[in-house]
């Protein structure tokens, strides 16, 4: 597509969508958001970004292969079970980590988190798959 | 120690998942021989504990049953799961061969290794739910490896493979769905004790119904096996060889898991419909079975010929009956694994999976030949094989309850199968062959090597069938009381 006023608004709107990737996957927890909502949005910023330009260079923009990507979500979710196993619970028990962290006040770091990042990476690397195996047909 | 019940699903995903990160051929085959030999490694150990220490049972997440997700391990989860990791072992290696280069580069070792995860959490799933996610998981592993390759004839079978399955699937769901609304519960082990107290105990018919059709459909049972044989010959022989083994099998298990645990209020009707099935699954298989003269469809009918002698064991109820079916289920896995193993070799020496054009082999390929005959024998009931015991369990008990016409089914249907096998020994093995063979080198170590593995231990099942009728006789009892799977359920601590 070579729209001006895509390509600018594009160029803006990436950075953006990416931060409110980030922040949809940290609120997940207690508020709306998560690993899928979070993953589906940092998918949409790589596609309009591709848009932009080429599958190419969103690949490049990218940097990660995109078996890589679904693999290593894939590993984080699973290790996120396993943590907890190593202390003798169940497979998939949450383990909060709590701490204070000066300004940010206390800070609750568990294995949901890292599951949902493991999410995160799978719905990314899922969603653009499909989209850049349809662009390229 | 929980970990050793989640390590069936966690080994082939974690497996899976490296074999997206790693690159190059040779470390994506050194990844999968080793999660296949850890999967097996660890299934076995499962084994060991559940012989020894009855039934496990864990609470994923420390939710407590009947509210979470339950993963169980009775003793014929635990069998089930040693022989399908030992078949996807042995598939692994047979595949370092035969698999073409654009097949492992799309992604065939992942595959393999989601869809072992599939089948190992179908077996370990405490609740129906999860066992349909762990039926689709399957499903989509299937569809793809049956369609990788994009040929026509895959193609088309692949898509009555997927369109069969979808039914069931739709029925399963609906199954799940009803009884939920039924007993406000899918955790086995709660509905087990609830339906066995329901009120109206008629309403329960939809349910085991929709499932009898859905596992049916699963299992290749009598009216609903159309999408086996179409499916079955014509992906790479490696992958035939692991649908054959495990996919079906997976279907009866769930026949039995319903059957035994779930619905057990109306037998008469509910086993006697399935005796129905049982029989006329041997027969339609076999004589379907009859007519071909393409290796792999034969093969693939007696597949289906096979199911009912499970059925059987099921539709009988008693303890004698369902050791049988357990005996012939693990028996059957390692024999007709072996066939098709065995058929893909003959294949690769003479050039076709044609009966007609086969010949010969007996004199060119005497190991081949005696590959061929411990499986052949064993699945036509050949008295030293293990197929010899499973089948005689089964009789045994059918005459016992005086089912004449069903065991005299049997019988019947296991003589046509040795008719079957004598044919392709015959064929393929002992007439001369038709033109001069087709030049072809010595047969590589990794497609002997499984066949031999599996051959030896068809023959030890039948070495020591009186080992193997105590565990499975134990199994049965386990199966015909509830009370320790709902205790190991609801007992686990969360």
């Amino acid at each position: 597509m070579t729209s001006l006023i895509f390509n600018s608004v594009v160029r803006a709107l990436q950075p953006l969508l990416l931060f409110f990737s980030v922040f949809l996957l940290l609120s997940g927890h207690h508020a709306p958001g998560g690993g899928f909502t979070g993953g589906m949005v940092a998918a949409s910023a790589f596609v309009l970004y591709g848009m932009a330009t080429d599958t190419a260079a969103a690949r490049r923009a990218l940097r990660v292969p995109l078996p890589v990507l679904m693999g290593v979500g894939l590993l984080l979710a699973l290790a996120s079970g396993l943590v907890s196993v190593v202390s003798g619970e169940p497979f998939l028990t949450s383990v909060w980590l709590k701490f204070g962290a000066g300004v940010l006040g206390e800070v609750e770091l568990g294995t949901p988190l890292l599951f949902d990042l493991g999410v995160y990476l799978v719905v990314m690397g899922v969603t653009l798959t499909f989209v850049a195996s349809l662009a390229e047909e | 120690m929980s970990l050793l019940l989640v390590a069936p699903i966690v080994i082939p995903l974690a497996t899976a998942a490296l074999g997206l990160v790693v690159r190059g051929p040779r470390a994506h085959l050194g990844l999968s021989l080793v999660g296949g030999a850890a999967l097996l490694a660890s299934t076995l150990a499962l084994l060991g504990q559940v012989l020894r220490g009855g039934t496990r049972a864990t609470q994923l997440g420390t939710w407590p049953a009947p509210f979470g997700i339950t993963l169980v391990a009775d003793l014929l989860a635990a069998v089930m799961l040693a022989v399908s990791s030992l078949i996807g072992l042995v598939i692994l290696v047979y595949s370092v061969e035969t698999i073409d280069a654009e097949r492992r580069a799309h992604g065939y070792y992942p595959l393999l290794h989601v869809l072992l995860m599939g089948v190992c959490g179908a077996f370990l799933a405490g609740d129906l739910f999860n066992l349909y996610v762990w039926f689709e998981v399957m499903l989509i592993a299937s569809f793809v490896l049956l369609s990788l390759g994009g040929e026509r004839a895959q193609l088309e079978g692949s898509v009555k493979y997927v369109t069969l399955n979808l039914l069931a699937s739709l029925m399963f769901l609906s199954a799940v769905g009803l009884l939920y609304g039924l007993a406000g519960t899918l955790n086995m082990a709660d509905l087990a004790v609830k339906l066995r107290e329901a009120p109206r105990p008629g309403l329960l018919l939809a349910p085991g119904m929709l499932l009898l059709g859905a596992f049916g459909i699963k299992a290749a049972a009598f009216p609903v096996f159309s999408w086996l044989p179409p499916a079955y010959h014509t992906p790479p022989i490696a992958v035939s060889a692991l649908f054959s083994g495990l996919l079906t099998k997976v279907g009866v298990y769930a026949l039995l898991r319903a059957f035994t645990l779930l619905f057990v209020q109306d037998v008469g009707f509910t086993h006697g419909l399935l005796a129905w099935v049982a029989g006329l699954t041997m027969l339609t298989g076999v004589l379907g079975a009859a007519a071909q003269m393409e290796f792999r469809r034969l093969l693939a009918f007696h597949i289906i010929s096979q199911i009912g002698y499970m059925l059987m064991g099921l539709a009988l109820l008693s303890a004698g009956g369902l050791a049988g079916a357990v005996l012939y289920v693990v028996h059957n896995i390692l024999a007709k694994t072996n066939l098709f193993l065995v058929s893909g070799m003959a294949a690769r020496v003479s050039g076709t999976y044609d009966l007609k054009a086969l010949g010969g082999l007996y004199r060119s390929r005497p190991l081949l030949s005696v590959l061929f005959l411990v499986p052949a024998f064993a699945l036509a009931g050949m008295p030293p094989l293990s197929g010899f015991f499973a089948k005689l369990t089964l009789v045994r008990a059918g005459l016992e309850q005086e089912r004449y016409v069903l065991v005299g089914t049997a019988v019947t249907v296991s003589l046509l199968t040795l008719f079957s096998m004598t044919k392709v020994w015959s064929e393929a093995f002992w007439k001369e062959p038709p033109e001069q063979p087709a030049p072809s080198g010595r047969l590589p170590l990794s497609l002997v090597v499984p066949s031999a593995t599996l051959a030896l231990l068809t023959c030890l099942l039948g070495l020591f069938a009186d080992e193997a009728l105590a565990v499975g006789t134990r199994l049965a009892e386990e199966l015909l009381s509830h009370q320790a799977y709902v205790a190991a359920v609801m007992g686990a601590r969360p």
